[in-house]
């Protein structure tokens, strides 16, 4: 396993965590005994198929979720024992999600929907700053319905920044979307990760992505089953699929 | 302004669920407006009588006398715990009033020739008071001056010592003691026929030859006294002078007739609030579970930027909490002009010198409680289960809903019903508590519909009952005092009459252990023909012929069955005392009745052919000159016509009722269309998808209304038959309640009622089913199957 230079600090650190899900009778192992470290400002994509487990990782770091076993610390502290409240704090205080299908509130506008987060935050951008950076500097007072699926996504990627997260996590953020507008919004994530030095994880089953990642997680049947380095990270401009 | 974002967010909610949120605000604000009107009107009504009696010394005991020297009110007076007592004469007259063909009949009371009485004093509301030592003005109530449309300087002639005398208005007045002016032996007000008219002591002395004496007595009691014990000694007192047996309050008409009032509004003022608030309830318990499910993502995210719990849960509270406030805003003034449309109600009913309908702060704060408890009541199940949605839950679609095979499968007629209809019996039995609810939501509609029109079923009931099985007669007169059988043939000689049957009544008190009651023991032929002994439902009752007959009322008053013996105290004449039977009761429907054989109550006491009253069938062809006669003759004290008694019931309750009914329908009519338009939107919101998809794939508009108006018709035809059987128990329950000494209701409900309930409810679920169906019309199918739920 390659890891980066030693002086870049550790942000997430995982050990052996088990998350199962009891559906009914059956139970469903989505990770089965997972090992990880994040660092501080990389760009990282956790490539693998649905199902196998991604989904689970990224909800367990970003403090929406607890694993069945193991332990997950934040730099320091340690995720996996704090309560509810605590988690809530966390959220919001380090954390800037993605979604794949936006989660905007339909009944805001794009500032809206971005005011929404700097209200709770502690040092929060404007929201029109936020959405200058995804270039919807434009777009303010648009309502999700009355803008296209990249352009929501863009507003949801200024909502996941606004408030200067720590971290930011993204749940297959092309998913739903076309490759030029695709390319787009991982152009503002991309951006986001190299400007502000947001760690960053990306969520994909898009093999293509993880080109433009520092280091690729390869998860199947909720294992880790390989960690790539990329040498070069490609521009997301020059991605196509 | 700034508004934060979340609350934008609340906002917009609403007003894109704008419909269900109106409809929920009106079925609310009908539940706040009658939350006002009958807590605002008990404590108006109550506050009002009690500074009228304060104000003008409402007297605690009463008592009629024979005849007593004046100087017996000194040794009354001398009774501890007495502060004030004050005699008067009380007359009984015939009228002959301008207008009125019909014999009238009034009472006059007494006043001090100088001075103004000291207790029941009058409130003078138009004109002056009397000329000292004046013998021929009258100050007159106002119910009977209004009734008349006379006026101050009118002037109406009264049969007073025989003679014809002409008497003046000179004032218009109120009196605490008259607040409802009721005829004795009425059940109704006839302001026309009957009223009271206060004169100088003097004159009435001078006519009724009561020259240094009274025959009436008010007093005054001090605070804390003992009643029981003041009345005791005020009839040991007046005994000898013919006392009739002194009473409180308890016993005064007018009084019981506003407690009855105030108790009915006080025990049964909050049923109807609690429906409508129960419904309101339920409808924001539909609409916020709907809201929340459809916005799991949206809660997912808030929760997964770092909003807590807490906020998550105050955001969704919050905004039924700002319905409960429209709620308000439409319930207060709503509420208020009920309070005025009821306040007019009371007016021509009671009278008082000032009623104002008045919102009290309290009440108002009451009614914010009321309507924020009801919101989230119903809010809080579905906001609870926001709060607990684990964030990462929230983020996965709700899973596919699990369909089973219905009843109709499982009876094995699956195969033989379309799959439209099996859409819906699947779709009403996947949510059997919600399905069960908005049947109950739209029975309560049915049920509220049911009442409304019983309270008309039954007072139909009543009135028929009283005015053609029991009161057989066409008129009915009193005697000023017992005469001889004789006097009847003189009447049954007059014009036109065909029929006449004596009857003799006397007051008693009737002791059962500790128990007793005042009572008028009516003696009546045995096979009497103008006078029922009917009950309730309907069946003659025969007369015993030995023993008292009572109202099973009294019976329950006085605790006693059939087969005991009570002691009988006659409070007139020779006041005979004896020990009866209770021989049989009669489930009667006013006051508290007790009838006896003619013979025995001669026999007990102890005298011959007396009677002192007269009820005739007469030729309606020659009323005009029986009237005149009647007129004339002086030994009669009261003629009561039926047909007066039918038309001033008409004229008064069976107006207010109808205003009730009114109120009523329209109230019905808004938790039917409330609840059902509600289901509608719901069904349709939760659905479009669905819906959209099979319009996609071929089937018509017609096709996809009857699922969704099919699931509607199939909740209404449910909750028919529930409210009707809602309806009749609550109707009985309202009878068990109002089992009074005063009114009992009999239990009846029409068929006419049942039909007009399903009727009214099934229109008002058309009506709304249609609003939504336009809704349908106009899914936009594209956009419906493209945006992920």
């Amino acid at each position: 396993m390659t890891s980066t230079a030693p002086s870049v600090e550790t942000v997430f650190t995982a050990r052996r965590i088990t998350k199962v899900y009891h559906m009914g009778e059956v139970d469903v192992h989505a990770l089965r005994g997972v090992d990880l470290e994040l660092y501080a400002g990389e760009f990282v994509v956790l490539l693998g198929p649905s199902g196998s487990g991604k989904s689970t990782l990224l909800n367990i770091l970003g403090g929406l979720d607890v694993p069945s076993s193991g332990e997950v610390f934040y730099r320091d502290r340690q995720l996996t024992q704090f309560d509810d409240a605590a988690l809530t704090r966390y959220r919001r205080e380090h954390v800037g999600f993605v979604f794949q299908f936006y989660n905007l509130i339909p009944s805001l506008t794009a500032r809206e929907n971005v005011g929404l987060i700097t209200e709770i935050a502690r040092n929060p951008m404007k929201p029109a700053e936020a959405l200058e950076l995804v270039d919807l500097g434009k777009r303010l007072d648009h309502f999700p319905a009355q803008m296209s699926g990249g352009e929501q996504q863009r507003v949801a990627i200024a909502r996941a920044v606004a408030k200067r997260p720590d971290v930011l996590l993204c749940d297959e953020p092309t998913g739903a979307l076309d490759v030029h507008t695709g390319v787009l919004v991982l152009e503002a994530i991309q951006k986001i990760n190299t400007e502000l030095k947001t760690t960053t994880v990306v969520i994909t089953h898009n093999a293509v992505i993880a080109e433009m990642a520092d280091r690729v997680i390869h998860l199947s049947g909720g294992e880790i089953t390989g960690v790539d380095v990329n040498a070069r990270k490609r521009p997301a401009s020059e991605l196509n699929w | 302004m700034f508004i934060a974002p979340l609350d934008r967010k609340m906002f917009r909610d609403l007003w894109h669920m704008r419909g269900l949120a109106a409809a929920i605000s009106v079925v609310m604000g009908c539940g706040i407006a009658l939350f006002i009107l009958s807590r605002s009107m008990l404590h108006s009504l109550e506050l009002t009588q009690q500074t009228y009696y304060d104000r003008y010394n409402f007297a605690d005991v009463f008592a009629s006398i024979k005849r007593a020297p004046d100087e017996l009110i000194n040794r009354i007076a001398k009774i501890p715990a007495v502060a004030i007592a004050e005699r008067r004469i009380v007359v009984p007259v015939n009228l002959t009033v301008p207008g009125l063909d019909e014999p009238a009949s009034g009472r006059l009371i007494s006043v001090p020739n100088v001075g103004r009485p000291r207790l029941n004093q009058l409130y003078l509301r138009r004109g002056r008071w009397l000329t000292p030592r004046s013998d021929d003005e009258v100050l007159a109530s106002e119910a009977f001056v209004d009734a008349n449309q006379m006026e101050v300087g009118d002037t109406f002639s009264a049969v007073i010592n025989g003679r014809m005398k002409e008497l003046q208005i000179a004032g218009v007045v109120l009196s605490p003691e008259y607040i409802y002016e009721i005829k004795p032996g009425g059940i109704v007000p006839d302001n026309r026929h009957f009223g009271i008219f206060w004169m100088n002591e003097e004159a009435l002395q001078l006519a009724f030859d009561m020259d240094g004496a009274f025959n009436d007595l008010s007093i005054k009691l001090m605070r804390g006294a003992n009643v029981e014990d003041v009345i005791q000694r005020v009839d040991n007192l007046i005994e000898p002078y013919g006392g009739l047996g002194a009473f409180d309050r308890r016993d005064q008409l007018s009084h019981q007739f506003i407690d009855n009032e105030i108790e009915q509004n006080r025990n049964m003022g909050l049923f109807a609030p609690s429906i409508f608030l129960g419904v309101s309830a339920f409808l924001i318990n539909v609409v916020m579970s709907r809201t929340i499910n459809s916005q799991r993502e949206q809660i997912a995210a808030l929760k997964a930027f770092g909003y807590s719990n807490l906020e998550v849960g105050w955001h969704y509270i919050k905004s039924v909490l700002l319905i409960a406030a429209i709620a308000l805003a439409i319930g207060i003034p709503a509420g208020a002009w009920f309070g005025w449309l009821v306040t007019g109600m009371y007016a021509r009913l009671f009278h008082f010198p000032v009623f104002l309908f008045r919102i009290y702060p309290s009440v108002l704060v009451a009614a914010g409680g009321v309507a924020a408890s009801a919101a989230v009541l119903g809010a809080i199940g579905s906001v609870s289960r926001a709060v607990r949605l684990p964030p990462a839950e929230a983020m996965r679609p709700e899973p596919p809903a699990g369909f089973g095979p219905t009843i109709l499968e499982r009876m094995g007629i699956g195969h033989f019903v379309p799959p439209i209809a099996l859409m819906v019996v699947r779709q009403l039995e996947r949510h059997p508590i919600k399905t069960g609810f908005s049947t109950l939501a739209i029975s309560l509609a049915v049920a509220v519909l049911v009442i409304g029109n019983f309270f008309q079923d039954s007072i139909d009931y009543m009135m028929n009952a009283q005015f053609h099985w029991v009161q057989r007669f066409d008129l009915s007169v009193a005697m000023t005092d017992p005469v001889s059988d004789r006097a009847m043939y003189e009447l049954a000689s007059m014009p036109g009459v065909m029929r006449c049957e004596p009857t003799r009544s006397v007051s008693a008190r009737i002791r059962a252990g500790a128990r007793n009651r005042r009572v008028g023991i009516r003696g009546i032929e045995p096979d009497s023909t103008l006078y029922g002994l009917v009950d309730m439902d309907g069946r003659e009752t025969p007369l015993p012929p030995h023993g008292l007959l009572v109202s099973k009322k009294l019976a329950e008053v006085l605790n006693v069955n059939v087969g005991d013996w009570v002691e009988m105290e006659v409070l007139t004449d020779k006041r005979p005392k004896r020990r009866v039977m209770i021989a049989a009761t009669l489930k009667d429907f006013v006051g508290l009745s007790a009838y006896m054989d003619l013979e025995e109550l001669r026999r007990i006491m102890l005298e011959g052919q007396v009677v002192n009253g007269v009820n005739m069938e007469v030729d309606p062809a020659y009323q005009d000159a029986l009237y005149r006669e009647l007129k004339e003759t002086p030994a009669i004290a009261t003629v009561m016509v039926k047909q007066h008694s039918i038309d001033s019931f008409n004229d008064t309750i069976a107006k207010n009722l109808g205003v009730m009914k009114r109120i009523n329908l329209i109230f019905a009519c808004i938790i039917a269309a409330g609840v059902v338009y509600n289901s509608a939107r719901i069904s349709l919101s939760e659905r479009s998808r669905e819906l959209a998809t099979l319009r996609v794939i071929g089937f018509t508009r017609q096709e996809i209304s009857s699922i969704l108006l099919g699931e509607l018709a199939i909740v209404t035809l449910l909750a028919i038959p529930i409210g009707l059987g809602l309806g009749t128990f609550f109707a009985w329950w309202m009878c068990t309640a109002f089992d009074q000494e005063l009114f009992r209701f009999p239990m009846v409900v029409s068929n006419r009622t049942y039909a007009w309930a399903s009727l009214v409810v099934i229109a008002a679920s058309a009506v709304s089913g249609l609003l939504v169906r336009r809704n349908l019309d106009h899914l936009d199918l594209v956009a419906v199957l493209k945006s992920r739920e």
